[in-house]
């Protein structure tokens, strides 16, 4: 075991009778990071999370915690916590009895458990709350409640499970900052679970993507964001407008895809003439002018802006019909129905290698939200 | 002016008539307590005689009727326990397993509860005799634990609608196994259904007569033993004993409805 990673999940697979859920799934947490699994429902982010707290057995594959082999291990032995989607929390007790709850079962002396459950009261901000019943608690409330419950035992991972998806936008914000500040300041790896891809961006240390049960990349955000390594990682994460053809001239890093619009170009290594590739240019990354510029442009009719207070956002109908993303400062708009070249400098532009499952077309499509 | 006339006797005419209702529902009642103090001899009993103490001392040397009173009571009691354990443990297994024949075993549980009871008192009858089980206390625990279990079943699946197992996983999250979990997670949250059931078996218990007659044997319950007495008008030592168990019944019921016992639980 590498000194740094205390959770290891190695070729994990799960059928659920002949639907293959988790597709040899390998990934390595390190300790007292926040990792999170980003992914769209169905996807099997929550069984991964499952298997690891126990309560689902991998069909083959093997899961390590601290280096110890998880297989023969229920899930009231295993040295992890778990915040429940839908909080779960048990509604004959009060906000104390669910917190020492597990404490009580372990005998712990009355005084230790009391001192504890306070202290843990006061760290989630929710003093004198300690009586009352779940049902007396608001969304955020019983959150907090939750993940009180789930730390109090210390555990080496804390597991959580779109904890945040039942709550407003705007409590989902603040309890971004919270969770993360409670996480630095408790030093305990993470292992969150959603399928909110900005929570991802804002929260994580690294992130992993999945897909299809399938594990498609693990970075740090930035990467995610910037460097997608696969169709499916460039659309859900972020806004994004990809272009599919096929590699026409390759120069040192400097590459020439022909798509149906025209020849486009990026920066990158490891591609062939010949290649079929996808190239992803985030809205934001993209140029425009409206009049014709020196270099590559593809050129297209402005369709629609719309106006979001901190960006203009823009769409650009190519003559083929397909929609382009451009994203702006708001600032000048730009005249409707008139004629706009795109472009973008090369280094913004991502190409991406297909994967077997992907199918590729020699055709550019807009994505967006 | 002519309005607030009219609004007037409609509202006497309610009360009226709701008070007709209440006057059916309760003057049997009225006339059992009523009598229970009367002291004539005379049967119907239709007339007062003045008021005595009397049926109630004679109840207490009636060893008949409290022999079989205290039959009833042991009855009812060992078959709530016996359908309650056996109802709750089948509601959470049918909530919580899924296997081939569930909507089938789902509704044979109606079948005990639709059935006339005077068939199921025959079939029962006719079984214990097949397989030479003895006609007594034994057979009327058999019998009425076979009606109530469907009814202590529907209570706690009631129960279980909207019953989120997470919790169960949140227990075990916390380190504490399945068995403890079941008694310190499950149980008291299922606790209302599992009660509200057991309320009900006994209560089915405690008055059936057309089962207990076909299963007896020589066994005398108070149901049955006050259907025997009435073939020469109700005897008054019996309306005694049922004036009783109405105040008994009344009392439980006001004390729960009043939420006296949970004050007083939580204060404990």
């Amino acid at each position: 075991m590498s000194k740094h990673a205390l959770v290891q999940i190695q070729k994990i697979n799960k059928f659920y009778g002949s639907n293959h859920v988790v597709r040899d799934l390998t990934l390595d947490v390190r300790e007292g990071e926040f990792l999170t699994i980003l992914g769209s429902s169905g996807c099997g982010k929550t069984t991964t999370l499952r298997m690891v707290a126990g309560f689902e057995q991998p069909t083959d594959g093997k899961i390590f915690v601290g280096g110890v082999d998880m297989a023969e291990k229920e899930p009231y032995e295993r040295d992890v916590n778990t915040v429940f989607q839908s909080y779960a929390l048990f509604p004959h007790m009060s906000v104390f009895g669910n917190i020492a709850y597990g404490l009580r079962m372990k005998r712990i002396p009355k005084k230790e458990i009391r001192k504890r459950v306070m202290d843990i009261l006061d760290l989630v901000q929710l003093g004198g709350f300690e009586r009352r019943m779940p049902a007396q608690l608001s969304g955020g409330q019983k959150q907090r409640v939750a993940i009180a419950r789930a730390l109090i035992n210390r555990p080496k991972v804390l597991l959580l499970d779109e904890p945040l998806s039942a709550l407003d936008l705007k409590l989902r914000k603040q309890m971004q900052l919270e969770l993360k500040r409670l996480q630095r300041k408790l030093d305990i790896t993470f292992i969150y679970v959603t399928h909110d891809q900005e929570e991802a961006l804002s929260m994580s240390d690294r992130i992993a993507v999945m897909h299809d049960g399938m594990l498609e990349q693990v970075g740090v955000p930035k990467e995610i964001y910037e460097a997608p390594a696969s169709k499916f990682v460039a659309t859900f994460i972020g806004e994004t407008n990809l272009f599919e053809g096929m590699v026409s001239a390759v120069d040192g890093d400097a590459v020439s895809v022909a798509v149906e619009s025209g020849t486009i170009c990026g920066r990158a290594e490891g591609f062939q003439k010949g290649e079929v590739v996808a190239v992803s240019v985030r809205p934001e990354r993209m140029r425009y002018s409206t009049s014709p510029v020196k270099g590559f442009t593809i050129q297209g009719v402005v369709r629609e802006q719309i106006y979001v207070g901190s960006v203009l956002k823009s769409i650009v109908v190519l003559p083929n019909g397909h929609e382009i993303k451009l994203e702006r400062l708001a600032g000048d708009v730009l005249p409707m129905d008139g004629p706009v070249y795109l472009s973008w400098q090369p280094q913004d532009a991502r190409l991406i290698h297909p994967r077997d499952q992907e199918v590729y077309h020699a055709v550019e499509t807009a994505v967006m939200e | 002016m002519r309005r607030k006339k009219s609004e007037r006797l409609r509202r006497r005419a309610g009360a009226v008539y709701c008070g007709l209702i209440y006057a059916f529902l309760f003057l049997p009642i009225v006339v059992i307590v009523v009598n229970s103090f009367n002291a004539t001899e005379s049967k119907p009993y239709l007339s007062w005689k003045g008021f005595t103490f009397d049926w109630y001392g004679r109840l207490l040397q009636n060893a008949a009727l409290l022999d079989s009173f205290r039959n009833t009571l042991l009855l009812a009691a060992v078959s709530t326990i016996l359908s309650t354990i056996i109802g709750t443990i089948a509601a959470v297994g049918m909530f919580k397993y899924r296997f081939r024949g569930k909507s089938v075993i789902d509704a044979l549980l109606y079948i005990p509860v639709v059935i006339p009871e005077i068939v199921l008192g025959i079939a029962l009858l006719t079984l214990f005799a097949t397989v030479n089980i003895p006609r007594g206390m034994l057979s009327l625990v058999l019998a009425h634990v076979t009606f109530c279990i469907p009814f202590v079943i529907f209570n706690v699946r009631a129960r279980l609608d909207g019953y989120d197992q997470s919790i169960e996983e949140a227990s075990m999250d916390l380190g504490v196994g399945r068995l403890k979990t079941f008694f310190h997670i499950t149980l008291p949250v299922l606790a209302p259904g599992i009660g509200g059931g057991a309320l009900l078996a006994f209560t089915l218990s405690i008055d059936d007569v057309i089962v207990s007659y076909f299963t007896n044997g020589q066994t005398k319950t108070f149901p049955l033993k006050v259907m025997e007495s009435i073939k020469s008008g109700v005897a008054p030592d019996v309306n005694a004993l049922s004036t009783l168990i109405l105040v008994f019944t009344v009392l439980l019921v006001v004390l729960t409805q009043s939420g006296l016992i949970r004050r007083l639980r939580r204060k404990r």
